[in-house]
């Protein structure tokens, strides 16, 4: 590793309306090392990346590549100063062939005509020196998805790249396919380039990257050497200290005993590809399971999977003692199951329906078109409600659009509540909402709970977490790495175990 | 496992197309007397002319995931622009030409403009190009204007002869040396490529760097300037200017475009394709005009019946396809156990 960085970032800020993406960030990336930039949502890490690629300006700061000052103001202006990023989908043309993906944007001409031959010759080469040989007149759709990232940074490459950016990569590879990126990775370093890697993978970071640069609410927070930062002192780096003490006051309020109770749904080693690992999870009526973890462990692919939304393809799932498929949503439905995902304003609300509809909606479409909920019903349930989970509200009519996120969010639990589910599946149910709504949903969660009904819980806030569950199964990498009782885990545990055993 | 996936979903329609119009010139030969003949084939190309080159701008313009309407009303257009300048104002036919050429790249520009810079839905800024051209024809006149200039008619009845019998028209030329300009384009040019990589997905074309808006509005451009052409090639043909010129010919050139194995969603078709789509189309009228007894509605109904097939055998091949594709990734990687990995092995 030279002394002398390529690349330095100094002083990055970016706002958007209303937020503050960047604050003073720094980056400072050497040829022929691997450096990871960590943090957790929302730290600023796309933003940075966005600031360095030419997709979002900066509003000051420096960027200086070998010591002269740029200013990328496009995609193909980064990448003609030697800035070349490969996203986390695959950017390329699934129907041209695999050569030119490589080459278009830069063709080699021979008089008017595009040189076909040459093409094929130079990328040939090209994903030889990745130490990939395929047939490259191939159409790129024709490829698994590990190739297809092989052929973008194959790509990023040709551009006499001095910097490769990788924006999360891996996330859609199985490990054996990240195994081979990495090698390329490696061979790539020995040639003295610098490579910024992006992930939310605690493991890839450790066995590829050299140095590690955390960032937290767009703050920077370190530079470290990847070999002299336990994996303890870089997540407390990442989640930061801040603990506030009125969310994370444990949970009083003692479980229903499950030494003899049987539980509602659990899984035995069930997984999908390229998603989670074997899963074994049990879920009781009366108890919050939490999921504990950090963002892209996951969480959200544990909820999806036992919901029928992603297709599984080992393990079982029981439901009260007998085995049942659930390959879609609306057999999971028909379980007792329900499901809040996580992204309130697309998968959740329909905006400019009333109140009244939002609530009626699933419970509606579990009786069928049919059986037809008279409005009388209809607003009496919504009433019923309105008035039980607090949903501040002149009357059920309004448009749901204009209520507060906290509101949005209870209003969505009712539409569940409403069509009597025996477990509630609630994605980050406190995501944008103020501190107040989140500590009454979770209130509302532990209610629920005690009628009998069994939740699955998810937060990337670990004190909330910590809060409303009876037990927190702990992930890491996809993968369940233990599961530990409400009443004895407090932050630092749930850490430690994520970090494994180095702590 | 090369020359069974070579045959994919990409070419084969291209060759289904191929055969198809071989079967129906071979049944044409076998049923009716005289249809086997060298200048049957090549009265499809002269026949047939304007609706090759108007269809290859359309094949750009699907190419990119885009579509356009206007091309019909713009044939029509074009007819009676030449038709009353020529007649009624006595312009010579190489002021003509220009002039209407431009006035169908001008048409384009700004449908082009109006798609890409407002992000308009191509569907609906075509269907207006669509209304305004047809429209403009009747304020110049609501009747037929008959061409009766000499170097017109001259044009019209220049024969290029291969051998004693058969002949091509200056049009059907015309036709073919677009065609070959077209595919030259499409093939061996930056702006072809661009356009097949924003129909295979523009976002990536987009952060690869193309010049994703300069190559839509050109494609539009492109397919004004081929509608101009296809509408100075139906004066030659028709030797008058109407109105009621071209009625449905965008129809006729999307039809050709998917027979060939163009398709909609973009990004995959070829040009050869979309002129055997063409003569696919020009061949099912001939064997309704050699029969007589049909009426000649029969040729929407085979093109119907057509085109539904050919959409079919499309999605088939591309389900076919990756299935295929899925098998050979596990016929090339011995089985083993456990979640490791699906098909992460290079196809060798």
């Amino acid at each position: 590793m030279s002394t002398e960085p390529i690349l330095v970032m100094k002083d990055i800020c970016k706002s958007f309306p209303g937020v503050v993406a960047l604050k003073n960030a720094q980056l400072r990336l050497f040829p022929g090392e691997v450096h990871a930039v960590m943090g957790q949502n929302g730290a600023g890490k796309s933003t940075l990346i966005k600031a360095l690629t030419g997709v979002d300006l900066p509003d000051s700061g420096e960027i200086r590549l070998q010591g002269k000052p740029i200013q990328p103001t496009s995609v193909n202006e980064a990448q003609k100063i030697g800035i070349s990023t490969v996203y986390q989908e695959v950017n390329l043309c699934p129907n041209l062939s695999v050569a030119e993906n490589i080459f278009i944007g830069r063709f080699p001409m021979r008089g008017f005509a595009i040189d076909w031959k040459a093409i094929e010759r130079e990328s040939k080469a090209a994903l030889a020196a990745l130490n990939i040989h395929i047939d490259v007149n191939q159409t790129l759709s024709m490829y698994p998805v590990a190739i297809q990232q092989m052929v973008a940074i194959a790509r990023a490459l040709s551009t006499e790249a001095q910097v490769l950016i990788l924006d999360e990569p891996t996330s859609s590879l199985d490990e054996g396919e990240v195994e081979r990126l990495f090698d390329a990775l490696r061979q790539l370093k020995a040639k003295g380039m610098a490579i910024l890697f992006v992930t939310h993978f605690l493991d890839q970071v450790y066995a590829i990257s050299d140095r590690i640069t955390v960032l937290r609410n767009g703050e920077f927070i370190g530079e470290y050497a990847a070999s002299a930062l336990p994996r303890i002192d870089l997540i407390n780096a990442m989640v930061g200290r801040e603990v506030n003490e009125a969310v994370s006051a444990t949970n009083g309020a003692s479980a229903t005993d499950i030494t003899n109770a049987k539980p509602f749904v659990s899984t035995q080693g069930l997984a999908s590809r390229g998603g989670m690992r074997p899963l074994d999870l049990d879920v009781y009526q009366g108890q919050v399971l939490g999921l504990g973890g950090l963002l892209g462990s996951g969480r959200t692919e544990t909820a999806r999977m036992l919901f029928g939304i992603d297709a599984t393809d080992a393990g079982t799932v029981k439901v009260e003692g007998k085995t049942v498929k659930i390959n879609s949503p609306y057999k999971a439905v028909r379980q007792g199951l329900a499901f809040c995902p996580e992204d309130r304003k697309t998968e959740g609300i329909v905006a400019d329906l009333s109140i009244r509809e939002n609530i009626i909606l699933a419970l509606q479409a579990r009786r069928g078109v049919f059986r037809f909920l008279s409005k009388r019903t209809q607003t009496a349930i919504a009433d019923e409600y309105i008035k039980q989970l607090g949903i501040r509200t002149p009357d059920a009519e309004k448009p749901i659009g204009q209520l507060s996120g906290g509101n949005q969010q209870k209003a969505l639990l009712a539409r569940w509540l409403a069509t009597d589910p025996k477990m509630l599946i609630l994605d980050e149910p406190t995501r944008g909402i103020d501190i107040a709504a989140k500590l009454e949903i979770m209130e509302l969660v532990k209610a629920q709970c005690r009628k009998g009904l069994a939740i699955l819980f998810i937060s990337s806030e670990m004190s909330e977490v910590l809060r409303v569950s009876d037990r927190i199964a702990v992930l890491r990498d996809r993968q369940k790495i233990g599961e530990i009782a409400g009443q004895d885990a407090d932050e630092q545990r749930i850490f430690q175990m994520i970090a494994g055993a180095e702590a | 496992m090369n020359l069974l996936a070579r045959i994919n979903a990409r070419t084969l329609p291209l060759i289904v197309t191929s055969l198809l119009f071989v079967a129906l010139f071979a049944f044409g030969s076998v049923s009716y007397d005289s249809f086997f003949s060298a200048q049957v084939f090549l009265n499809l190309f002269i026949d047939n002319a304007f609706v090759i080159v108007v269809a290859i701008g359309m094949t750009f313009v699907i190419l990119t995931g885009g579509i356009d309407l206007s091309v019909g009303s713009i044939v029509a257009l074009t007819t009676m622009v030449t038709a009353a300048l020529v007649e009624q104002h006595h312009w010579s036919i190489w002021a003509v030409i220009p002039l209407v050429l431009l006035m169908g790249c001008a048409f384009g520009v700004m449908m082009g403009v109006l798609i890409q810079y407002f992000e308009l839905q191509p569907f609906i800024v075509t269907l207006g190009g669509m209304f305004l051209a047809r429209g403009l024809c009747y304020v110049i006149s609501i009747d037929s204007i008959s061409i009766t200039d000499p170097s017109y008619a001259a044009v019209s009845e220049y024969r290029i002869m291969f051998g004693e019998e058969a002949f091509l028209s200056i049009s059907a030329v015309i036709a073919l040396v677009t065609l070959a300009i077209g595919i030259f384009l499409a093939q061996y040019t930056r702006f072809g490529r661009t356009v097949y990589a924003i129909g295979g997905n523009e976002r990536s074309a987009i952060l690869m760097g193309l010049p994703v808006a300069r190559t839509k509005i050109l494609v539009y451009t492109l397919s004004g300037f081929c509608s101009a052409l296809g509408g100075v090639l139906v004066t030659f043909y028709m030797l008058s200017g109407y109105g009621l010129h071209a009625l449905g010919l965008e129809m006729d050139a999307i039809a050709s475009a998917v027979i060939g194995g163009t398709l909609l969603t973009g990004g995959v078709g070829y040009l050869a394709g979309t002129l055997v789509g063409v003569l696919i189309l020009g061949v099912i009228q001939s064997l309704i005009a050699f029969d007589g007894s049909l009426s000649s509605w029969w040729t929407r109904i085979a093109i119907g019946v057509l085109l539904c097939l050919f959409c079919l055998m499309q999605r088939f091949f591309e389900h076919g396809g990756s299935k295929l594709s899925a098998l050979f990734s596990y016929w090339n990687k011995p089985e083993e156990e456990g979640s490791a990995g699906s098909g992460a092995q290079p196809a060798r």
